[in-house]
């Protein structure tokens, strides 16, 4: 029962990190259509921001409260400028900006090697987040259960700006219909850059999370990006909801097939499951109904 | 000039020089040691031109190359560690299977005894599994970026699986090591060039495949697929079987790819597979051209050889320079360097000729103009 609940909760914790750097993808490729290989490269200049804060404010629980808004800064700001320069010339190609932004993927990584250098930091976790809490016999990580916590507030700040405020309605309309969105006066760049600067900030908040279950290189990014697309593809473009259930669901299966074979093993497993989901459900778990071809 | 370059004559000579060129020039002017280094990039010369078939003609961005040329790799390097240890150490068993496994040939690596086995293996197993792959995938609508991300996590998962099966495929250290190939000295300088003019043959001999598929029934529908699936579709054709097709194509090119790049580099890691490596095929197919013939191969041998001449002198600048190629080429150049030549070539011909009237839209555009190498035919991907 311990061990059942342990690996629950191992999938959930595992899920809540995959929903934390698929949200910020959900809103730039499953909303504007924009493939940012970069974005694991936000969430590591998240987690880089998180040292520098504990480098600068030595008491561990302030610099978590205060990285967290500023990595959504850093990552969005970052997001903002890759918009303005590079991608808005680009909607239209959207396979293109696959390749251009691990371009500068690349060039992130390696400015993060020239500055921090290659081996990996430490972002010490505040005293409040060390030691476990007992569930039915489990014990449960503090920090995993923080992370937890961190992804739901961002996924309810998420659908509560994107559902019940005047900028989500704007989000949300140039999404379904651009030129009748511009036509009604909505200002499609503002929102596209508005969109692009939110998602990236998510980023820059998961790499903040994430320094708190491991140790910061400058190929964190690396580690999460195929797993973050992985869910934003099997949760269906564009569905907030799928992607929240397609993390929580591989994070499970991930771990259990972790757990009864190899994590080599696991990971080739994963890919096989959601092949053959895409041969059932091509869209996604959900999927816009719509009229288009394509 | 031009009419000339276009025939069917031009292009059997620009055939013939190019042979020549690989075959006896270089072999006649480089060093030893610069004609392996030219060796290995023709082989990713190999895989860009699948690259070019697949992605620029048929507008599939394939990011997972990498497992084909690994599974190729890996194929012939496991021909090779067993005919050494048969060779040379007489049990039977690869030196590094005693180190970390339990010093028996595990039952898979057997069919690789044999020469004939591995050579089929060599183009089959890459074909079978991007058929496998295609077939699953395109059958099912599954495109775009959907594709992308899907070939790019294949590629993430045979690099993991490869580290974590360390006592059977090396982990992270790969398989290494070579004395010979197909009983063969690899340390001999002839067999060295033999070597590199096996790989030049094979480029040109793929290359002369790509140019008759491109001109081929299939080579055009290709093309539409790309530009309008839907259209293809409501015509008769299945676009799921041209495109799986081609795949597969490419797939076994790579595959093929691999293979000779065990023997003439002498490693193969899981470093050389992954994501990171697959994604590095696509940039010299962008630089060149991706639409166009020569233009992979070509851009892919001069980023091979821009990497192999600064990554090492300069670790940190060349990354940046990589970096920026992909934002530079891919952002404000698509057609690569091709599109240069096109450029220079239509401003010539409008000085001559009276301009044509400006056609509206890029869909009629397309279907008004026809569809020759030289306009490098862009895809022209819809406006979601």
């Amino acid at each position: 029962m311990e061990l059942l609940i342990g690996q629950m909760f191992a999938g959930l914790s595992l899920g809540s990190v995959l929903l934390l750097a698929a949200l910020g993808l959900s809103l730039t490729f499953g909303q504007m259509g924009v493939i940012n290989m970069a974005h694991g490269e936000f969430m590591m200049a998240g987690a880089y921001t998180a040292f520098v804060v504990q480098q600068a404010i030595s008491d561990a629980g302030v610099s978590l409260l205060v990285s967290i808004p500023l990595g959504f800064l850093v990552g969005g700001v970052l997001g903002l400028v890759l918009e303005v320069l590079l991608l808005r010339r680009m909607y239209h190609r959207p396979l293109d900006t696959l390749l251009v932004t691990f371009g500068v993927a690349l060039i992130l990584q390696q400015a993060a090697r020239d500055i921090f250098g290659a081996p990996s930091v430490d972002v010490r976790a505040p005293a409040w987040l060390q030691g476990n809490i007992e569930m039915l016999g489990a014990p449960i990580p503090l920090t995993r259960l923080f992370i937890l916590a961190l992804s739901l507030v961002c996924l309810a700040g998420l659908v509560l700006l994107l559902k019940a405020t005047p900028l989500g309605r704007r989000i949300r309309a140039v999404v379904l219909n651009r030129d009748l969105a511009e036509t009604s006066g909505v200002s499609t760049r503002r929102s596209d850059q508005l969109t692009f600067f939110i998602g990236s900030g998510l980023a820059g908040v998961a790499g903040v999370a994430v320094t708190l279950i491991g140790s910061t290189s400058p190929y964190l990014g690396t580690n999460y990006i195929v797993d973050a697309f992985l869910v934003v593809v099997a949760g269906g473009i564009g569905q907030i909801k799928g992607a929240v259930i397609a993390a929580f669901a591989l994070g499970v299966l991930q771990s259990a097939f972790e757990y009864s074979t190899t994590a080599s093993i696991g990971k080739v497993l994963i890919l096989i499951v959601i092949v053959v989901f895409l041969q059932l459900r091509p869209q996604g778990i959900f999927s816009l109904k719509t009229r288009s071809l394509a | 000039m031009k009419g000339l370059l276009q025939g069917r004559l031009g292009t059997a000579a620009g055939f013939a020089a190019a042979a020549v060129l690989l075959l006896v020039v270089a072999p006649a002017v480089l060093s030893a040691f610069n004609l392996g280094l030219l060796g290995k990039f023709l082989c990713f010369a190999i895989v860009a031109v699948g690259i070019g078939l697949a992605w620029g003609r048929g507008g599939m961005l394939t990011l997972g190359q990498g497992v084909f040329f690994g599974l190729g790799a890996y194929i012939m390097a496991m021909h090779m560690k067993l005919a050494d240890a048969s060779l040379f150490g007489g049990s039977g068993v690869p030196d590094f299977m005693s180190l970390y496994g339990s010093g028996q040939v595990p039952g898979w690596w057997e069919p690789f005894r044999s020469p004939a086995v591995t050579l089929l293996a060599v183009v089959l197993v890459p074909g079978l599994v991007a058929l496998i792959l295609g077939l699953a995938v395109f059958k099912r609508r599954v495109k775009g970026a959907y594709f992308a991300i899907l070939s790019q996590a294949l590629a993430a998962a045979f690099a993991v699986f490869l580290i974590g099966q360390q006592a059977t495929t090396g982990g992270s250290n790969g398989l290494s090591g070579f004395r010979s190939f197909f009983g063969f000295d690899l340390q001999d300088p002839d067999n060295k060039v033999m070597l590199y003019m096996i790989a030049a043959a094979v480029l040109l001999l793929s290359v002369a495949l790509a140019r008759q598929l491109m001109h081929s029934r299939l080579g055009e529908l290709l093309v539409a697929v790309r530009d309008q699936e839907e259209r293809v579709r409501f015509l008769g054709y299945d676009p799921a079987s041209i495109k799986t097709a081609i795949y597969v194509v490419a797939a076994v090119l790579a595959g093929i790819a691999g293979a000779l790049f065990v023997p003439l580099v002498g490693i193969i890691s899981p470093a050389d597979v992954g994501v990171i490596p697959s994604i590095a095929f696509i940039i010299g197919v962008a630089i060149g051209g991706r639409a166009t013939l020569l233009g992979p191969v070509l851009g892919a041998v001069g980023a091979a050889a821009a990497q192999s001449a600064l990554s090492s002198t300069f670790p940190s600048f060349w990354v940046y320079f990589q970096g920026l190629l992909f934002v530079l080429v891919i952002g404000f150049m698509p057609g690569g360097l091709a599109s240069l030549a096109s450029m220079v070539g239509k401003r010539r011909r409008n000085r001559t000729a009276r301009p044509l009237p400006s056609v509206p839209t890029p869909a009629a555009a397309s279907a008004s103009a026809p569809l020759t190498e030289g306009e490098a035919s862009m895809p022209e991907e819809a406006r979601r």
